[in-house]
């Protein structure tokens, strides 16, 4: 592990033109090879602040920075996956994985190399020459981390990219990432609304509390990777999940203290 | 009983009642005003009678309807594109191409005679003016129309203009452009033949179906007009079809429009 760290994040601020102030003073670094899950309430800024690292959207104010990098010097470096499997329909899905690579003009020969190889490593291969609309939206969704996996990052930025999958389908893709990350050295930042899920991913919980945007505290993971569907049984994981499910609890506002200032942020 | 069967069968058994309703109508007429509705054989008869005339008369209204729709399919995507990059552009450009298509044909007509005179060139360039408002208010309504997520997809890998615009704008705003390229290709040859009405030119065999409506009307002969009026849609029926199976080609791969209700 680098002495220095991939994210470095110094007491930035984030507003959009004269609203409200959406994330306040956030300060904190992650460690190449850091799995780190951001939670909170809905309106916290955590996804803003994934947007902040992928250079989607600019800081307000303070220093972010991205291996020694702004974002937008960092964009080489960095790839993100949506909410939304986001795939071109008019595309194949090895035409789709190809994206980013034919937007840097990387050569035919070249993208495929790549693209078998990300295929292989999301178990899609059998679906390279299928449309987007013919697979399920778990696949759909693989297709979306192999085509951010097509450029090497060093650092995956992913937003709820499980939110709309089935329990069963999302714990299985769970997995899967995790098998994934065996193989290719990333460091993560991922969005979720779901505690067990980033118990289960996470070697780091960032906990965020609501208006405006702050890091409320964070928590460690103990447990050594690899894990597996096993991990999920054991006692230790299901404590940890209640204990985080009682954090994010105490930063949710109570019932009925959602104010219209809320809605409008 | 099988839909694929039903597809046709229906459409037949309707054509038979049309016929046998026509028939009625004609017979139940006063004798002396059975020529405002000649009976489906006096048609086909005319059609064969004066075929060599609206064979002709066809071919001159297809060069003209497709070198205007042609025409048009190439300027309306262009300018698409022009009024695609800035709602400054189409807020200043709309009111002239509105004004443009309320503009009637008739009107048009002379003005284009004027500029280029009678004949292939002034029915061309009107069926273009006909056809092409359809096509560049739906191409450009799917260029702008693109999906935020993919647009940003594509700035996050940091595309160019250029790319984003022929890899992503493009092929996002095809079943738009279909859209309109379907009602361009209904009004194109309707356009053709009015356009032939008021700014064709019979000289040298260059007249088209409307020069043939307008001769066999001040003839009187009935039977032939309804005749020409066949042909007219034949035209629309074959550049509609041409335009279907385009837009199968390009989209049905993808496109959910195109998605099969029995998956």
């Amino acid at each position: 592990m680098s002495a220095s760290p991939l994210v470095e994040f110094r007491e930035v601020t984030k507003r959009f033109g004269a609203g409200p102030l959406v994330l306040d003073r956030i300060s904190f670094t992650a460690r190449t090879g850091d799995f780190l899950s951001l939670i909170g309430p809905s309106g916290c800024g955590k996804s803003t602040l994934l947007r902040l690292v992928g250079g989607l959207s600019p800081i307000t104010g303070g220093t972010l920075l991205i291996d020694g990098m702004t974002p937008a010097d960092a964009a080489a470096e960095l790839a993100f996956v949506f909410q939304e499997p986001t795939l071109l329909p008019w595309l194949r899905v090895a035409a789709n994985v190809e994206v980013p690579q034919k937007l840097r003009g990387v050569p035919a020969a070249e993208r495929a190399v790549v693209r078998r190889r990300v295929l292989e490593l999301v178990r899609l291969t059998a679906k390279t020459d299928a449309y987007p609309r013919q697979l399920s939206g778990g696949q759909k969704m693989r297709v979306s981390i192999a085509r951010a996996l097509a450029l090497s990052p060093k650092l995956l930025l992913l937003d709820e990219p499980f939110g709309a999958l089935d329990e069963m389908t999302r714990e299985h893709l769970n997995e899967e990432l995790l098998a994934i990350r065996e193989q290719e050295a990333w460091t993560a930042f991922f969005v979720t609304h779901s505690v067990a899920e980033a118990v289960f991913l996470s070697n780091r919980i960032l906990v965020m509390s609501a208006n405006p945007g702050r890091i409320h505290s964070e928590i460690a993971v103990p447990f050594p990777y690899p894990r597996t569907a096993q991990t999920r049984l054991s006692r230790p994981y299901h404590d940890l999940v209640a204990e985080v499910s009682r954090i994010l609890r105490s930063v949710e506002p109570p019932d009925g203290a959602v104010t219209a200032g809320v809605q409008s942020a | 009983m099988k839909p694929r069967a039903m597809k046709i069968i229906l459409p037949l058994a309707a054509g038979a009642v049309v016929i046998a309703v026509w028939y009625a109508i004609h017979y139940f007429l006063h004798e002396e005003m059975r020529f405002l509705l000649p009976t489906p054989g006096a048609v086909l008869a005319a059609l064969r009678d004066n075929a060599p005339a609206l064979t002709r008369a066809a071919i001159n209204t297809s060069e003209g309807a497709l070198l205007g729709f042609g025409l048009a399919i190439v300027v309306s995507f262009a300018l698409a594109i022009v009024l695609s990059l800035s709602p400054t552009i189409r807020t200043s450009l709309y009111p002239y191409l509105m004004a443009l298509q309320m503009t009637p044909l008739p009107v048009l007509a002379p003005i284009c005679v004027i500029w280029v005179g009678a004949g292939l060139k002034s029915v061309s360039l009107l069926t273009f003016v006909i056809a092409f408002f359809p096509l560049v208010v739906n191409t450009t309504q799917g260029l702008i129309s693109t999906d935020r997520n993919l647009v940003e997809l594509f700035g996050l890998y940091r595309a160019s203009r250029l790319q984003q615009l022929l890899l992503l704008r493009v092929p996002a705003a095809l079943p738009y452009f279909f859209t309109g390229l379907r009602i361009a290709a209904t009004i194109a040859p309707i356009g053709a033949v009015v356009a032939d009405m008021n700014a064709g030119s019979s000289a040298g065999d260059g007249g088209g179906l409307g020069f043939q409506a307008v001769i066999y009307s001040s003839q009187a002969k009935y039977p032939a007009l309804f005749a020409t009026a066949a042909v007219t849609c034949v035209l629309g029926f074959i550049l509609n079809a041409a335009v279907i199976a385009l837009a199968w080609f390009a989209l049905h791969h993808w496109h959910d429009s195109y998605e099969r209700s029995d998956r």
